[in-house]
């Protein structure tokens, strides 16, 4: 056994020991963690391709600090614990200086201990429920306030919804902006029979009992709307139901988080027409950036129905503000990276300047769209200014004192206002 | 001596001619003029609102105009805004009708119809309307449309403004009743008075129109009963009140009667999913666990057939069935040559085998098509729903899926029932050795049996490509659901799957509404665990000498 440990031992150390001499010539190497097999495949392939267009044009800029860009692209099959050992094999075998990965939230709480383990970087693309900050994470897909509280806003302000449908599949992401949202109406003075609160299995797909219950209770005289947390391939058959039903976006519309183009791109349109969701970025936004973006996209990936979406954009500008970030501190080394990223500013498709902030969340603008026949989103409103993303709500009452600031002195994702202490649970 | 002037009657009489041509001609450059002078302005109308109709922020104004406005194409402009055919020329602000074609658009005026030629994407910009616009486009149309000679059109026109009515609305609608012809579209004019009387008219009209609308079930008549009934005035809200009861009592038996319809069509797709299981795992008795991936095949035939031939949408689904039995028949025969054939007899080796080849499939499809789901289209003969009552509709793709499984499970009774097929492999399920020895070929019928269970999974993948998404993953959603009717059914027979699918169907639709979607699911796996502890063998447990085997 000591023997062996031994040999084991030199072993691992002549390799370093050549891994650092060649160290000057490697090219920096980028990790990929998303799907490319099983149930997430169909969302997290794009966002695979994404980041080898990027990586290919900043090689095309000349790379960075002067050494090449390299992809390292791993599949952890849409299998949650799967993804923390790849996560590691990343980090640790091919020693990759930041990871851009994971879709569903139980993905990243997965990952979560490796990175902060290994003290690596993870910038994460999707929209999520927040009540989160971890050191080595970075947000750059929408928090509540930069998705949900907005577009219920939209629909009271705007349509004068009156009475309110939350459904959603039953995890963490729908059951958490649920919570939050349910605080927000009843503080804003809807009563408590105005809310009706509907979970459904992953993967539902008879939807009959409860379009016919939303159609119900959409019919008592005052102005109804769905807010869908709705997740993945349950999407289709509910819209198709709604359909069946004769339930059209002028008497109910239904406002989704998790519809974008792509989820669209495999769906037969006409009956979702006038049904809304809110994101921050859409592919029709009309901006010579994204113009340029679209563009080069179709270019790569050599097909033109292909469409973008909202998370391809939040790694686009996860990507940007992680190069400025390299420049600014003058190396891919993860902690010199996660001090220098704060305060980053670059711009983002929809004609805006993004900002990281101190709680590893960015700025973004929330848009609301109306899905066309032609499975695009036509903008009918969009907040004025960028809206910053708050990691803890302020409308739950476990979080409403938290915040979270990776500046000095508070340093801490979870920093209570009121006792002053940080909670010491690192996200 | 100048001859006197003597007038020819024959030039007399062309100048007569001439003259009156010459005043018809002025009448005719007059009339002409004039009606140019009228066509002009509706151009100008339409044309002139170019710039207000392209800007977001000014279009629901440009809108009132047009409906404000007096032209007679009016109504087509508004129909055509709604269903997004309005289009704005960017060169010189003219505004457009469109018909997509290669690449582009057939461009034709939307003020006199004249054809302007083709044009790219990029020279003309959508009219965009919201959900606000459309609602308004709607109710616009609605009122044009109480005029139109298609009583169909006037009768959705009237039921579109029940819920909107005020005084003037209301007074047009009772006039034009007095005149109606068809007696349906009449019934419904005088609903519309009465329930404009429920909110508007004195305490005598109130009261005539709760006796007259009776038991109505529309929800707009329960809306305005139930302010009536909270009324100061005893007897209206006495009235409304009693009414409003029996409305209310209508409308649970009528929910009531749509849970069992509910239940029914989900249980006829269950039904649909597991009867190829019944063959593949009840008759054969092989864990097939790549079940799901044929319903998933005989799915994507149906997208592929739609993607192949855009324009055959209508009748894709009839030529997709037999296609879908054809490939799925024999992807399952080359998946009983290849594997299940030998591990006859060991079930776990089976399983984990079928396993497999289900993620072989799955991946084929991912990283052939694409992992994308793919669009399957809707023909319009399976859209839309039969209407009972205002409170009771039956989707119509539903009642065809319902109709089609039973369609599907008659033919498949005749085939092992009554044919020498079916006498065959009813004869080697039951028993080997001794079909053989009769001279049944067993390798042969063992493989013809496991492609017909593959191909009526794949007919079912068709069905299930009208209600839910066409994806790689699909057919998981599928597999344990399959598994659990057969084995509640009853293993090895096939009126115990169709039963059991349409009682899991309706046990499910019951407890949904109570406790929700998660914990009905549970609530049936867990009754169908107890169900099994008490008879291991099913609803419908095979009897006989085979049974023991």
């Amino acid at each position: 056994m000591k023997v062996k440990g031994l040999i084991a031992g030199s072993i691992a150390a002549g390799t370093l020991f050549a891994a650092q001499l060649a160290h000057a010539e490697d090219p920096i190497k980028v990790g990929v963690l998303h799907s490319l097999s099983g149930t997430m495949a169909i969302s997290e392939t794009t966002l695979k391709d994404t980041m080898l267009m990027l990586v290919e044009q900043q090689n095309a800029k000349g790379g960075l600090l002067g050494r090449d860009l390299e992809a390292v692209v791993v599949d952890p099959a849409s299998d949650w614990p799967l993804f923390a050992e790849k996560a590691r094999e990343l980090i640790e075998v091919e020693k990759v200086d930041a990871v851009f990965g994971a879709w569903t939230s139980v993905s990243r709480k997965s990952v979560l201990p490796v990175f902060e383990e290994l003290d690596s970087i993870l910038f994460y693309p999707v929209q999520y429920e927040g009540e989160e900050s971890s050191k080595n994470v970075f947000y750059t897909g929408a928090a509540p306030n930069q998705q949900a509280i907005p577009a219920v806003d939209y629909l009271a302000d705007e349509i004068g919804v009156e009475r309110w449908v939350l459904a959603g599949t039953d995890y963490v992401y729908p059951r958490t902006t649920n919570k939050i949202l349910e605080a927000y109406l009843k503080d804003s003075g809807v009563a408590e029979e105005d809310i009706m609160i509907n979970y459904t299995p992953f993967g539902h797909s008879d939807w009959q009992s409860i379009v016919s219950s939303i159609k119900k209770f959409g019919s008592e005289g005052k102005k109804t709307a769905v807010v869908s947390t709705i997740n993945g391939d349950a999407n289709v058959p509910f819209y198709k139901e709604l359909g069946n039903q004769d339930v059209s976006a002028e008497d109910i519309p239904v406002v989704a988080f998790s519809v974008g183009e792509d989820e669209l791109s495999g769906i037969d349109t006409a009956p979702l027409v006038g049904h809304l969701a809110a994101w921050n970025y859409f592919m029709s936004v009309d901006t010579p950036e994204n113009d340029e973006f679209i563009g080069n996209w179709l270019k790569f990936i050599g097909n033109d129905e292909r469409v973008s979406n909202d998370p391809m954009e939040a790694h686009y500008i996860g990507f940007n503000m992680w190069v400025k970030a390299v420049e600014k501190a003058g190396t891919t080394e993860p902690s010199a990276v996660q001090d220098a990223i704060i305060g980053v500013e670059v711009p983002n498709l929809t004609g805006g300047t993004s900002t990281m902030l101190k709680n590893h969340h960015i700025t973004k603008p929330v848009l609301i769209g109306e899905i066309q026949d032609d499975g695009q989103f036509d903008v009918v409103w969009e907040t004025e200014d960028l809206v910053p993303g708050d990691a803890w709500s302020d409308f739950l009452p476990d979080s409403k004192d938290i915040i979270s600031d990776w500046l000095p002195p508070i340093s801490c994702g979870n920093y209570n206002t009121v006792t002053k202490a940080c909670s010491g649970q690192n996200y | 001596m100048r001859p006197p002037f003597r007038v020819n009657p024959h030039t007399k009489n062309q100048l007569h001619r001439m003259r009156l041509f010459t005043a018809w001609l002025c009448c005719a450059v007059l009339l002409f003029a004039g009606r140019f002078a009228i066509g002009s302005e509706q151009n100008d109308l339409i044309d002139s609102l170019a710039e207000e109709l392209r800007d977001r922020k000014t279009v629901a104004q440009a809108i009132d105009t047009i409906v404000s406005s007096s032209s007679e194409k009016k109504g087509e402009w508004l129909e055509f805004i709604l269903e997004g055919k309005l289009y704005v020329r960017k060169s010189d602000n003219k505004v457009v009708s469109v018909v997509k074609s290669d690449g582009g658009f057939t461009l034709s005026a939307a003020s006199n119809d004249e054809a302007l030629g083709e044009a790219g994407k990029r020279d003309v910009s959508k009219i965009k309307i919201n959900n606000k616009l459309r609602a308004k486009l709607r109710a616009a149309l609605a009122q044009l449309a109480l005029s139109n000679p298609d009583p169909e059109k006037r009768l959705e026109a009237v039921e579109q403004m029940l819920s909107k009515l005020d005084d003037d609305k209301a007074e047009a609608i009772s006039k034009l009743s007095a005149t109606e012809s068809d007696p349906d579209v009449k019934e419904m004019m005088v609903l519309a008075g009465s329930v404009h009387a429920l909110e508007n008219g004195s305490k005598e009209e109130q009261l005539s129109a709760i006796a007259s609308l009776g038991v109505n079930t529309r929800s707009i008549v329960s809306q305005r009963l139930q302010v009536l009934s909270e009324s100061e005035d005893a007897d209206i809200a006495a009235a409304a009140a009693e009414s409003l009861e029996k409305i209310q009592k209508r409308i649970s038996i009528f929910e009531k009667v749509e849970t069992v319809l509910f239940g029914l069509s989900l249980g006829s797709v269950l039904a649909m999913a597991a009867i190829g299981l019944a063959i593949t795992f009840g008759v054969m008795g092989v864990i097939n666990m790549a079940h799901g991936e044929m319903i998933m095949l005989g799915a994507y035939c149906t997208w592929f057939l739609q993607y192949m031939i855009p324009g055959f949408i209508e009748y894709s689904l009839i030529v997709a069935i037999p296609l879908a039995f054809t490939v799925t028949f024999l992807v399952g025969m080359v998946i009983e040559f290849l594997v299940i054939r030998h591990l006859y007899g060991r079930p776990l080796e089976t399983l984990l085998a079928t396993f497999g080849i289900s993620l072989l499939l799955q991946q084929s499809v991912r990283t052939l098509v694409s992992p994308q789901n793919v669009p399957v289209s809707n023909p319009s003969w399976l859209t839309g729903q039969i209407h009972i009552d205002p409170a009771l509709s039956i989707a119509v793709n539903r009642l065809v899926i319902f109709f089609f499984c039973i369609a599907v499970f008659m033919v498949l009774m005749w085939l092992l029932r009554r044919t020498f097929f079916g006498l065959k492999v009813r004869a080697v399920s039951q028993n080997r050795q001794m079909a053989r020895a009769m001279g049944a070929q067993s390798s042969r019928i063992d493989a013809m049996t496991f492609g017909l269970g593959a191909g009526i999974a794949g007919v079912a993948g068709v069905a299930l490509s009208q209600l839910t998404n066409v994806g790689p993953n699909m057919g998981q959603a599928y597999i344990v659901d399959s598994f659990m009717v057969v084995v509640f059914g009853g293993v090895g027979n096939l009126w115990g799957t169709l039963l059991a699918g349409l009682s899991l169907g309706v046990a499910n639709k019951f407890l949904e509404p109570w406790v929700g979607a998660v914990v009905a699911k549970i609530l049936v796996l867990v009754f169908i665990i107890l169900f099994i502890q008490r008879y291991p063998r099913g609803l419908f447990p095979q009897r006989g000498r085979a049974a023991g085997n």
